[in-house]
């Protein structure tokens, strides 16, 4: 019984920030149809940054819970910066190209940025636990579990919402739509697509970087977590279905829980569990599972 | 001799949405049919089910007295029924010397044929004569994807030839082209199918075309063939002017 | 208007010229040159499926598929003659493209890509966990013998693997460039542009992509045998993984797609790319391969090989 509450805290909080993450994936992709393996970059940015600063914060006597603070401002800051040098210096250049060519572009700024944070933060882990600890522990079914990794699941829930709410009831999230689903027409009905790329871009950077500050004070902070990291959001997006918000939630818990399971029954075995369930919901549903429908071709 | 095309109580439904009701036609060998309609009335969804693309909720499709209803495009295109597309569907990286030899050589070359270079001379001189015969021999090494809009429906139409069929369909093969130049268009098109003894159905919006080129003419609206009559007569049903030509358009 | 092909021709002088100079460079040197060719092998086959339009994440799955069946012949049925143990990796290999091709003729684009991933996932789970095949340090393989005749220097074991390589290289560039050639070669391409126009001139898209899929699969074991006979061993790490399968991306990228000859000439500038900065710069390694490859996909996404051809003059094969 333990062991299932466990791996069911565990598989909430995985899927919380793999949310997140995959949130600003699968926008990228459903509005300006490019799959950004640079993600991962974004991510990893967001971690080190939220972990060096809040460490150089404790070190200058900052109250704990400023951690947050910083968090927030990390991911906004990744996400703008980052975001609008990579759109506007790389990827607008782009944009009529292949499907494929592109993903490996962006698998080419990933790597970029891979390296980028060895060169600005140097090879050694960071370990920024202040928030984390300032939260405490409570105690679920007998295991004393952190409070920091609830309050991640609250936020996964808080930026759901927000995404619905921002989709469905705001003008940009109406334009949104017109874009995804046809970008020739948006143009022509006179909406600025390119600046909605940019903005979108933009959020989907922040979204990312957002999942890696938030998991930052929970682990060790090393070369490598973006690539982890994308490969894991990635079959999250596929198997929820490429630019479909509620795929991403239903992938990331889908993911998630598997992922726990994998982690306390086979660890090492994490990702080939993950991509044998992906392989599984591709060969039922060929495009994921909550895949736009296309318009008749002929 | 049976029709080559035999439409026996064909029903199509999109959930609630009817696309077709209760088709029953017949067309002979050698016949040209007019298919006209208003936006919607079931023209393409017609000429999809024929050639394999959809599947009719009901009914059966005969061709020659074969039952064709749940082939696909491909084993129907190898049976001898081909189409041309409203929206052209041409191969855009390749010249259109090169679109026509591997039309040919898809329906020649079967088998271990296939690993043979593509470039042989019989292939090429009928690849240069098709394009010749629908004037299109000066585009030759043109990339299709830079082909203007009514050589870009001429090639479409020309590959459909290439598989040598006995019915080709026709879907609005004049759209996009402009007034004055779509007589001259059709009667390219029809010029070079003179030769085949072809079976031919034309999707046409343009009436001055199908008084022109059709004997017949199936009228369509709202999934049902309202008329089924030589041009002259069709186009002076009260039915049709009320529901295909629009009453401020009758033709006299 | 018939033109002369004398691709062929330039292929087979320049393959006998590498077997000679091979004889006389230093043995790091022929090592570059055999780990090359073996990837250029399966980069070859990567290239098949990018003229059908299809990219394959998964390209390490036969590679080390061949790679392992090299070793686990030799382990458990003896057998050491290099020729035999390269058929019957490659066959293996091939028959599990077909089989496996079944399932994946369905899928296009990002999907195709995603499960092939998948299984080399699948693939390379199952060897890091399974201890009989040594986990992650996986395990050795022998010096083949050719024709019977076992050489006593390994340097010369591998000169003559290295011929073998050539002499295997050149027949395959031969077939590959007879069959983009043929009709079921253009079929690729006509597939890339439009699936609905060819299954309306009456072929199967489906099988046009099954059959490409088993030939990638067949050039990948092919490469990864070669491989796993000049390393002298296997392991999941280097030839399983999904690295490994972005590696051949990446030099397919390098390469383009305008000749049969261009995946070999473009995995031997990987290779000494890789030893040239990991001997300058190891940490800035992965930023110099992201940077090549943005500015590739930027400005020469036809690959070096359009540059060569541009500077030369010479018009690329189609």
């Amino acid at each position: 019984m333990e062991t299932a509450i466990a791996v069911l805290l565990d598989g909430l909080t995985f899927s919380s920030y793999l949310f997140i993450v995959s949130l600003g994936l699968t926008i990228i992709f459903g509005v300006m149809k490019v799959l950004n393996l640079a993600h991962g970059g974004f991510y990893a940015w967001g971690a080190y940054s939220a972990a060096f600063l809040i460490g150089r914060a404790a070190n200058a006597g900052w109250p704990d819970w400023s951690g947050f603070v910083i968090i927030f401002a990390s991911a906004l800051a990744v996400g703008i910066v980052m975001g609008l040098v990579i759109e506007l210096g790389i990827l607008r250049f782009l944009h009529d190209r292949e499907e494929a060519l592109v993903v490996l572009a962006t698998f080419g700024i990933l790597l970029m940025l891979e390296d980028g944070i060895m060169a600005v933060f140097g090879t050694d882990p960071f370990f920024a636990h202040q928030p984390m600890s300032a939260l405490g522990h409570v105690d679920i079914g007998g295991i004393a579990r952190d409070v920091y990794g609830l309050t991640m699941i609250a936020l996964a829930f808080a930026v759901a919402v927000l995404a619905w709410l921002a989709f469905k009831r705001t003008r940009y999230g109406k334009l949104l739509s017109a874009v995804i689903y046809d970008r020739e027409i948006a143009l022509a009905f006179g909406i600025d697509v390119r600046r909605l790329f940019v903005l979108t871009f933009v959020a989907g950077a922040a979204l990312g970087a957002l999942g890696g500050a938030y998991v930052a004070p929970t682990t060790s902070v090393v070369p490598g977590l973006g690539m982890e990291v994308i490969v894991v959001s990635f079959a999250v997006v596929v198997i929820g279905g490429m630019g479909s918000i509620p795929g991403a939630l239903v992938g990331a818990l889908i993911v998630g829980l598997v992922r726990a399971l994998a982690v306390h029954k086979f660890p090492e075995l994490e990702l080939f569990v993950i991509y044998a369930v992906m392989a599984l919901v591709l060969i039922f549903r060929k495009e994921g599972l909550f895949a736009p429908a296309k318009p008749r071709r002929i | 001799m049976s029709p080559a095309i035999e439409v026996i109580g064909v029903a199509k439904a999109f959930g609630t949405v009817v696309a077709a009701a209760d088709l029953n036609v017949a067309v002979a060998s050698g016949e040209i049919v007019g298919i006209v309609g208003a936006n919607g009335a079931g023209k393409t969804v017609f000429v999809n089910m024929i050639t394999g693309y959809e599947k009719p909720t009901a009914g059966r499709i005969l061709f020659h007295g074969q039952d064709i209803t749940p082939l696909p495009p491909r084993e129907i295109t190898q049976l001898g029924i081909c189409r041309s597309f409203q929206v052209s569907q041409v191969f855009t990286s390749m010249t259109v010397f090169e679109n026509m030899l591997v039309a040919l050589s898809i329906n020649r070359n079967r088998g271990l044929r296939m690993l043979r270079d593509i470039r042989q001379a019989p292939l090429a001189r009928e690849a240069e004569e098709l394009l010749g015969r629908f004037g299109l021999a000066a585009q030759r090494d043109r990339l299709a994807r830079e082909l203007p809009q009514g050589m870009r429906k001429l090639l479409d139409i020309a590959m459909a030839l290439a598989a040598r069929p006995r019915v080709l369909m026709l879907d609005e093969p004049t759209s996009g082209i402009s007034s004055e130049e779509k007589f001259e268009f059709m009667s390219v098109v029809m010029g070079a199918l003179a030769e085949g003894n072809v079976t031919v159905l034309i999707v046409e919006h343009d009436m001055d075309i199908i008084q022109r080129f059709v004997s017949r003419v199936l009228a369509f609206s709202q999934g049902r063939i309202i008329c089924d009559a030589p041009p002259a007569e069709a186009l002076s049903n009260a039915e049709v002017i009320q529901y295909v030509l629009g009453t401020d358009h009758a033709v006299a | 208007m018939a033109h002369r092909d004398h691709t062929l021709r330039w292929l087979a002088l320049a393959s006998f010229l590498l077997v000679v100079i091979a004889c006389f460079v230093p043995g790091w040197l022929l090592n570059q040159m055999l780990f090359a060719s073996a990837r250029g092998l399966a980069v070859l086959g990567l290239l098949v499926l990018w003229r059908a339009g299809l990219v394959s994440l998964g390209g390490a799955l036969f590679f080390g598929l061949g790679a392992y069946s090299v070793a686990l012949l030799q382990r458990m049925a003896g057998i050491t003659d290099a020729l035999l143990l390269l058929a019957l990796a490659a066959g293996i290999s091939g028959l599990s493209g077909f089989v496996l091709g079944f399932l994946l003729r369905r899928y296009r684009g990002i999907f195709f890509a995603m499960m092939n991933l998948a299984f080399s996932m699948i693939l390379y789970g199952a060897a890091v966990k399974n201890r009989a095949l040594g986990s992650t340090d996986g395990f050795g393989v022998a010096q083949p013998s050719f024709f019977g005749i076992t050489f006593a220097e390994p340097a010369d074991a591998k000169l003559a693997l290295f011929a073998v390589l050539v002499v295997a290289g050149y027949a395959v560039m031969c077939c590959v460039h007879w069959y983009w050639k043929s009709t079921l070669g253009w079929l690729g391409a006509a597939v890339r542009d439009n699936e609905i126009r060819v299954e309306y001139l009456g072929y199967s898209v489906e099988r046009v992509i099954h059959v490409k899929y088993t030939l990638s699969a067949v050039l990948g074991g092919l490469g990864g045998a070669f491989l796993a006979m000049g390393l002298g061993q296997v392991d999941p790490d280097s030839m399983i993984n999904w690295v490994a399968s972005g590696e051949m991306l990446f030099v397919m990228i390098l390469s383009g797609s305008a000749s049969v000859a261009a995946p070999f000439v473009g995995s031997f500038l990987f290779e000494l790319l890789r030893t040239y900065a990991l001997e300058v710069a190891p940490l800035a390694w992965q930023f110099i391969i992201g940077a090549t490859l943005v500015l590739l996909i930027l400005f020469a996404p036809n690959g070096v090989w359009s540059i060569f051809a541009r500077l030369f003059g010479r018009a690329a094969a189609r």
